[in-house]
């Protein structure tokens, strides 16, 4: 893989004037590359800023501050250089609703230098046999592959995708991670927000996550989930009243429920701590029912960053 | 006409959202056919002393409501209505530029209005009286303040968008200044019969001056009523183009200042 940088943001910051409030710093001093290949996923809840970084980088918006590359260039400025190497899905389905599949895509690869033959980009998105239909008429997944369709009309190479399945039935969520795992195949770098952690999980090369407008975390998911403990979970019989062995390390959160105990074990240390549980269950003939052991998710790595509010830099003082 | 690939895949676009949209096209189609009629039924005989003759006031009248319904209010409505379906704002991530996005979406509307005038301009000299200009730079005169009134129509329109939210809300928000600058412009009735003060405010609205040159250049006489022969220079016409010109800089100052590309969030 071409480990050059193809996006490069140093420093950057958006502030959102409004008349009668203080002004909003959205996204406060954000650092990050992203390199030409890869599937690069900004992770943060709504109102962490991912979209406000995004728009700087499609070109958009101009920073308050901070500087942007995008294929080396400035995509505001150099936009003649930038936008025919891009290809953009915004967050919002953004298609007139009253033309046809076909008559979208065909308005929007007249605007472009090099488009894809029109059939060719809509049987990419499995849409081809939806092109005389209206938009209007098109399922919310439909909808949502025609636009990922226009962005990949001028063959762009990188892709920017602003939550890309949000809405999506688990079917057409799996369609377009078909279709992005397709483009990254083909040597698209894709760059995309979500808060679906599964899916950075699934599709992702690395991931930043995004708290507050900075980045707090970064790395490949392996990397930022190694700095979460592993997590062990079982349920012993109501009646058992024998207590979980004290094992140096591990957090243990016993709850008694109606249906039984439920125990929930957090280590540093799966494999040990799984082997000292197992010993102790089989030693007192125990049976561990719903016996569940894994390694930390991105899910809980997000979910430990985003929990870990610090409300005194909310916001920016007038 | 357009030479500009980009502007004509948008506009043909555009051009099939208005024809799916019956009455935005009735509105741009229909509507200034019979509005210019209106002067007909109120105004002296046309022909008499003073009076532009039945051609002249026929364009000149069709100047008038198709660049307002047309060009202006049509443009209001669609413009609008891309905004709020975040149409704007995609076609900004692609290579389209930003006037090229406005002058696509106009583009049909334009090709309406100007079709218009170009039938009126026909069916004046082969059915009606107006006679070939005595001069072709008036009729240059004409044409140009055609273009420069389309091009006004446009930026207003773009202004107005900024305070309209929905496509409903353009009824409210485009039509005062649709209708006060296309009854004081001088198309509906002379600006003669008016009081002094009430006839200078009217000179001043943007589509008077349109109306006023394009009149001018069809016919050679003033708002007025008062002939200009070619041995007078261009002088009726310098107050209109410097009222013009300075509508158009206002235009696409107001535009660059409070046009919006996406909806208020």
């Amino acid at each position: 893989m071409d480990t050059t940088d193809i996006i490069h943001v140093d420093e950057l910051r958006r502030q959102y004037r409004t008349p009668r409030r203080a002004p909003f710093e959205a996204v406060r001093g954000v650092s990050f590359s992203v390199r030409r290949g890869e599937l690069y996923a900004l992770l943060g809840t709504n109102g962490a800023g991912k979209t406000s970084i995004l728009e700087v980088l499609e070109g958009l918006a101009v920073p308050s501050s901070g500087a942007v590359q995008v294929l080396g260039r400035d995509p505001a400025r150099d936009r003649r250089f930038v936008r025919p190497r891009t290809g953009v899905v915004l967050q919002e389905g953004a298609l007139p609703s009253g033309l046809t599949v076909a008559e979208t895509a065909r308005m929007w690869a007249g605007t472009l230098t090099a488009a894809r033959p029109v059939p060719e980009a809509l049987a990419l998105v499995d849409l081809a046999h939806r092109s005389d239909t209206l938009v209007k008429q098109l399922s919310g997944g439909e909808k949502r592959r025609l636009d990922l369709g226009l962005a990949v009309l001028g063959r762009p190479e990188i892709l920017f995708l602003d939550e890309p399945t949000a809405g999506l039935d688990p079917e057409s969520r799996f369609r377009t991670w078909h279709l992005v795992r397709n483009l990254l195949d083909s040597g698209t770098t894709v760059f995309l927000t979500t808060h679906y952690l599964a899916e950075a999980e699934q599709l992702a090369d690395r991931v930043a996550i995004l708290h507050r407008g900075q980045v707090v975390r970064t790395g490949t998911p392996a990397e930022v989930t190694a700095a979460q403990p592993a997590r062990i979970s079982f349920t012993l019989a109501a009646g058992v009243s024998e207590p979980v062995p004290d094992l140096p390390g591990v957090d243990v959160v016993d709850t008694a429920r109606p249906t039984g105990r439920s125990v929930i074990l957090h280590t540093r240390d799966l494999q040990r701590s799984l082997t000292a549980v197992l010993g102790w269950a089989a030693a007192r003939q125990l049976d561990l029912t719903e016996l569940d052991a894994r390694q930390a998710s991105l899910e809980e790595a997000f979910l430990a960053v985003a929990t870990a509010a610090d409300p005194a830099h909310e916001e920016v003082p007038a | 006409m357009i030479t500009n690939r980009r502007v004509a895949a948008l506009a043909r676009a555009e051009a099939v959202l208005l024809r799916r949209n019956p009455s935005a096209l009735a509105g741009a189609l229909i509507a200034p056919l019979i509005l210019v009629l209106v002067p007909f039924s109120n105004s002296p005989v046309p022909g008499q002393e003073g009076i532009p003759g039945t051609g002249a006031l026929l364009v000149v009248g069709l100047t008038a409501f198709t660049l307002t319904l047309g060009v202006y209010y049509n443009l209001v409505t669609a413009l609008v209505a891309r905004r709020e379906e975040f149409v704007l704002k995609r076609l900004r991530t692609g290579e389209i530029s930003d006037a090229e996005i406005i002058v696509g979406t106009a583009a049909p509307g334009v090709a309406i209005a100007w079709g218009q005038i170009a039938l009126g301009l026909v069916a004046g000299f082969v059915l009606l009286d107006l006679g070939t200009p005595a001069n072709l730079a008036w009729l240059l005169l004409a044409v140009l303040a055609l273009a420069a009134g389309t091009a006004l129509c446009v930026l207003l329109a773009a202004v107005v968008t900024a305070w309209t939210s929905t496509v409903e809300m353009a009824q409210l928000t485009a039509t005062p200044l649709l209708i006060l600058s296309t009854s004081f412009s001088g198309a509906l009735f002379p600006l003669g019969d008016l009081p002094e003060p009430l006839q200078r405010i009217s000179q001043a609205l943007p589509l008077t001056s349109v109306v006023d040159l394009v009149r001018l250049g069809l016919t050679g006489t003033t708002a007025t009523g008062d002939a200009v022969t070619l041995a007078s220079s261009f002088s009726p016409a310098i107050l209109p183009v410097l009222i013009l010109a300075a509508w158009l800089g206002a235009g696409v100052w107001a535009t660059r200042r409070w046009f919006r590309w996406e909806p208020r969030r």
